[in-house]
């Protein structure tokens, strides 16, 4: 499957939207009481948002694939289209960038031009949250979520972000194992 | 002119101030007040003396912008206030500089519609700096103003931000100084 007819099941599958300041601040909200409750250990707020993202997208996949009616990917790069532009499209109307393929095909990028869950965002400027925080580090949880219950192993973080004053916003994305169907262990 | 602009929570607790200069007509962007620089908090002193006056003031119309409000005679001082719905206050003083030549005694309180008159024959360009109470230095502030609610919005909608706490934001202060820069 092409990447343009990727982008094209995104453009077309509609699904009922929310205004997105509802969603900015809502999410908003939540790191910052993730970041009041956790005294500010950042590197546990960015565990808990994981973690969180890693519900949501384990709930996620199965929407995902029943209202974008896509089939089973043949390989990651094609994996990596469907998130970009069709996961992304229809549940933040956003596509990110997929770039920075490692020669196994097994390591890709994510570069967010805009981020929905960013908007207004400024860190809190205690010195450590521009270096600690991963602000919208749910969505790594998300991916990894989602990918699982579709038998993919991966690991995703992010290594730049806008709201740290780097220029990108930037997710990488690797692919650790496919996950067989493995027998139960042999009880005796 | 030099300006001092300051935010108040609807409890008047100060939650921003920066103090600027005219960047209109070679203006360096550099506050020089009449006050020497250990007597800045006179700026402050000016500013929330005219807290009063705003609150008489914002209940005649359903404006945000309720333009000039106080004039503090002694230094020369302006106020212009806006409101926003929730009751923020912005206060920006204003102080034309002290001018050495004769025909420049503009800014002190009462002469000021003679003031306005020499400055205007000096030179329209520098109207906004030099003369306080003119429509167009009041439109330019209501730009100024604007500029300022805009980023406000966006700085209060930041969820790390306290509603009521002082605002910290880097980011802020330089859209603040930008819009100084551009409009006054």
């Amino acid at each position: 499957m092409s990447s343009s007819k990727a982008s094209r099941i995104g453009e077309e599958t509609r699904i009922d939207k929310v205004n997105a300041e509802l969603v900015t601040l809502t999410y908003g909200t939540i790191v910052a009481q993730l970041c009041q409750d956790y005294d500010s250990d950042y590197q546990e707020v960015n565990k808990q948002l994981d973690k969180m993202g890693y519900n949501i997208g384990m709930r996620l996949i199965e929407d995902f694939l029943a209202k974008s009616g896509v089939g089973r990917c043949a390989n990651f790069r094609e994996t990596a289209d469907m998130i970009a532009k069709v996961g992304f499209k229809i549940f933040l109307n956003v596509a990110p960038t997929v770039t920075n393929w490692t020669s196994d095909n097994n390591q890709f990028s994510l570069i967010f031009d805009e981020n929905p869950l960013a908007d207004f965002v400024e860190l809190p400027d205690d010195g450590r949250a521009q270096d600690e925080l991963w602000f919208s580090n749910i969505l790594c949880g998300v991916l990894r979520g989602a990918l699982e219950m579709v038998q993919m192993q991966i690991e995703a973080h992010f290594v730049s972000d806008i709201l740290r004053g780097d220029d990108t916003t930037e997710m990488r994305v690797s692919l650790v194992r496919y996950i067989e169907d493995e027998m139960p262990p042999e009880e005796e | 002119m030099s300006y001092y602009f300051t935010i108040l929570s609807p409890t008047d607790t100060p939650v921003f101030n920066i103090a600027f200069g005219t960047s209109k007509s070679g203006g360096d962007g550099i506050a020089r007040f009449r006050f020497p620089d250990t007597a800045q908090y006179m700026n402050q002193f000016i500013i929330h003396s005219s807290l009063d006056i705003v609150e008489e003031a914002q209940w005649t119309n359903g404006a945000m912008y309720l333009k000039h409000v106080d004039t503090y005679p002694p230094a020369a001082a302006y106020i212009s206030a806006f409101l926003t719905p929730s009751g923020v206050r912005f206060l920006l003083l204003h102080q034309p500089p002290q001018l050495s030549n004769s025909g420049g005694s503009s800014g002190f309180g009462a002469s000021s519609i003679l003031g306005s008159s020499s400055n205007l024959a000096r030179g329209s360009t520098s109207s906004i700096a030099a003369n306080p109470t003119s429509p167009q230095t009041e439109e330019a502030v209501r730009q100024f103003m604007t500029e300022v609610y805009e980023n406000y919005v966006k700085t209060a909608m930041s969820p790390f931000y306290k509603q009521g706490a002082e605002i910290r934001s880097p980011v802020f202060r330089a859209r603040v100084t930008a819009a100084g820069k551009k409009w006054l």
